[in-house]
């Protein structure tokens, strides 16, 4: 971990602190995002959430207080010296907070738009405990991110001299962008393989463009190739080419970050009736194949949409479900609102967006017409028990209250499995029974010595700053290994 | 981007392309299947190898023009470049010495069972293959399949070639005039539906290689399942060939209209 308080200690820092006192701070109102109209945002794919302008940010960033032990950054996945960016902000120093960022984050634009900062740096927050609104970290950091983006030409940070040893990465999606990024900078020769025709992962395919556009995606990935990363497209590791013909083209190293892309199913009847798809399919058609937006690739419509679910997918399915023209889209949901694992922002926009939520209610079936097309569901309602293993109260069926609704298209968002593809084609790899990669969970090494993993093939289903910290985990570790440090 | 190295027409609809794809060439075994791009909108289409040339590089694709991308392909000259091609992917086939194999291949469905064929052959066993179309222009690879048989049965529904009649006609021949161990069948979901019905009759193991819808072709997004023996199973990662007497057909056969 980094000391933050040296950095603390800088005389502006100190200067910046004094020019305020924590009254005058304590005064100042969390900032509101600016969002897009709810009317006007289902009708196109633009970004719902326009970020916060210059003089917003400085005002946010004049609320943190710059605590001498600030518990913000024990929340953060990668270690972000959250208040040395802020106070860059606050003292109108853009530049220098982006900076502070890339120090440990290669995707800080990303970050800032889709990190669940509530459960993270920002719950950690001092003024929470002061009974008010923590620091809109969040949006500091998407604000930093993209002044540096709008005003300066993008630069490559500070690289160590190359040393020659060539690393590969599996997968292109936040672990592996992250740790690739990490030993670029090391000085290795990285070359990241991925299977689909785009560089992004879930990035690209999952996360929409109205959460997420394909712009600043593709700005990040622009960074890494001109810190010589270079990108394999259209190759799977395990089927075009082997672990073993890696070793053979000279790689010392393998990061696997080739997520969870295998959709769950409920495996209730009539799931395999026509309009009854997974959320990967729907959201693949879309983001990543442009379906019903230009794309040759065909996605179905229908008036009326059930999505089944509580996740940031499930909310992603909704959203889009009402951007594609449908009239009406209901979320079903086991559990309560309390319960949904889903970011509580999305969960608002949802609402705001017309999303009708059909809590503590569970599809047990689906009903065809004579085509095989899906018409109907049959939803049972739920009601809370006692906690299960997940700490959440566990729902439990309500004898007989059972409701037919007719539905034109049914996404299933009940999770993703880790893609068994990969560490399938890996002989001797230890893989748990869930099919994540078992590794180290400090060095995120794997059984065989010079393979490391990270993201959700390890965790089974996580969060995208999650996948990030793990790979820029394995990044320190493997360049150690191979540096023989 | 793969380029087009030559291409030959089979019929009206089906074209034949060598593309280059080294990588692919060289790692792809019979059973295997490509997923194609064409165009930078262009649709994800699973495509069956029919060939490959390690040494030169390149695959061989048999495609039929059904829908708009399809025909996109089929209209692609040598020289020009498929835009994706990735792969090889799915399962392949089960090679062993069972003793006698019948390969039953209708239209272009032949194309995915020539290496097949090939690969049994070269495995010791007697191959039969039974080959069926509507019409005698329909009737593809005919020389290459001949090659690599011990006898071979031709079926025209028209009678315009072979002998007259549909698939399972020259299967039963086959299937009772000489003990048969395994049967492989690829072609259109209703032929191998009859085919599978036919074969279990008798009480001959059979593979079916089902082409059902895709995305990506990598077990993402679940387009592609289909009910083996009770259990949903996608045809992209575990596929794409299964105990033809456990598919559920009729099921399959209506996720295809979609």
């Amino acid at each position: 971990m980094e000391n933050y308080n040296e950095s603390r200690n800088e005389a502006w820092r100190e200067q910046l602190r004094k020019s305020k006192t924590a009254k005058e701070r304590n005064n100042i109102a969390r900032v509101e995002m600016p969002q897009l109209d709810p009317a006007y945002r289902i009708t196109c794919n633009e970004e719902v959430n326009q970020g916060i302008n210059a003089e917003q940010a400085v005002l946010e960033a004049t609320r943190c207080l710059d605590c001498p032990n600030p518990q913000c950054v024990t929340g953060c996945p990668v270690g972000i010296n959250i208040p040395k960016f802020i106070k860059n902000i606050e003292r109108g120093e853009f530049a220098q907070a982006a900076a502070t960022l890339k120090e440990t984050s290669s995707l800080p634009a990303v970050c800032g738009r889709v990190c669940p900062q509530e459960k993270q740096c920002e719950s950690k927050c001092i003024r929470l405990k002061m009974n008010q609104p923590a620091v809109a970290i969040g949006y500091l950091e998407r604000f930093a991110a993209d002044w540096q983006r709008n005003n300066t030409e993008q630069e490559v940070p500070p690289m160590k001299e190359a040393n020659g040893i060539k690393v590969a990465v599996i997968g292109s999606g936040p672990s592996g962008l992250s740790f690739a990024g990490d030993m670029a900078k090391q000085g290795f020769d990285v070359t990241v393989f991925e299977a689909l025709h785009e560089i992004g992962g879930v990035l690209k395919y999952g996360i929409p463009e109205f959460r997420l556009p394909n712009s600043i995606v593709d700005y990040e990935i622009e960074g890494l190739r001109k810190m010589g990363v270079k990108f394999e497209k259209d190759v799977l590791v395990g089927k075009t080419i082997t672990y073993d013909d890696l070793h053979e083209q000279g790689f010392k190293g393998v990061f696997v970050g080739s997520g969870a892309g295998f959709p769950r199913f409920m495996d209730i009847p009539g799931e395999n009736l026509i309009g009854v798809m997974s959320s990967n399919e729907y959201l693949t058609r879309i983001n990543l194949m442009s379906a019903g937006r230009g794309g040759d690739t065909p996605v179905m419509h229908g008036d009326t949409i059930a999505v089944i679910g509580g996740g940031n997918t499930a909310m992603d399915s909704t959203r889009t479900a009402l951007r594609m023209g449908a009239k009406r889209v209901i979320l079903v949901y086991r559990r309560s609102e309390e319960e949904m694992p889903a970011r509580r922002e999305e969960v608002g926009h949802a609402k705001e967006e017309g999303v009708e939520f059909m809590t503590l209610h569970n599809p047990i079936e689906y009903i065809g017409d004579e085509k095989g097309h899906v018409k109907a569901m049959r939803v049972q309602r739920m009601e809370l028990g006692e906690p299960d293993a997940s700490g959440r109260r566990k729902p439990v069926p309500v004898e007989g209250a059972i409701e037919e609704i007719p539905v034109d298209i049914v996404i299933v968002a009940v999770g993703v499995s880790p893609n068994q593809l990969v560490p399938r084609s890996i002989e001797g790899l230890d893989v748990s029974r869930r099919n994540t990669i078992v590794v180290n969970e400090e060095t995120m090494q794997s059984n065989i010595g010079d393979l490391y993993a990270g993201g959700d093939i390890v965790r089974g289903g996580a969060t995208v700053i999650l996948a990030m910290g793990d790979g820029r985990r394995a990044a320190q570790n493997m360049a150690r290994q191979l540096l023989g440090e | 981007m793969n380029k087009i190295v030559s291409k030959q027409r089979f019929s009206e609809n089906v074209t034949k392309l060598v593309v280059e794809a080294p990588m692919i060439a060289k790692a792809r075994r019979a059973g295997h299947f490509v997923i194609v791009r064409c165009g930078e909108k262009g649709e994800r289409i699973p495509l069956t190898i029919a060939d490959s040339d390690p040494a030169a590089g390149t695959i061989t694709l048999v495609i039929q023009a059904v829908g708009d991308s399809t025909r996109k392909i089929c209209a692609l000259e040598p020289g020009d470049c498929l835009t994706d091609v990735v792969g090889p992917l799915g399962q392949a086939t089960r090679i062993e010495n069972y003793g006698t194999v019948l390969c039953c291949g209708g239209g272009v469905g032949v194309a995915p069972l020539l290496p097949i064929i090939k690969a049994m052959k070269a495995a010791g066993n007697r191959v039969v293959s039974v080959l069926a179309g509507r019409t005698k222009d329909l009737i593809i690879l005919e020389d290459e399949v001949r090659a690599s048989s011990d006898d071979v049965i031709i079926m025209t529904d028209d009678g315009s070639y072979g002998n007259k009649g549909l698939v399972t006609a020259g299967v039963e021949e086959v299937i009772k005039r000489e003990k048969v161990d395994k049967v492989v069948t690829i072609g259109p979901a209703i032929m191998m539906k009859f085919v599978s019905l036919l074969t279990k009759k008798y009480e001959v193991p059979t593979e079916a290689s089902l082409n059902a819808i895709m995305v990506d072709g990598t077990g993402m997004c679940g387009a592609c399942r289909v009910s083996v023996g009770g259990k949903t199973r996608f045809v992209c990662v575990e596929g794409p060939e299964f105990d033809a007497h456990e598919i559920d057909f009729d099921e399959l056969l209506m996720r295809l209209k979609m």
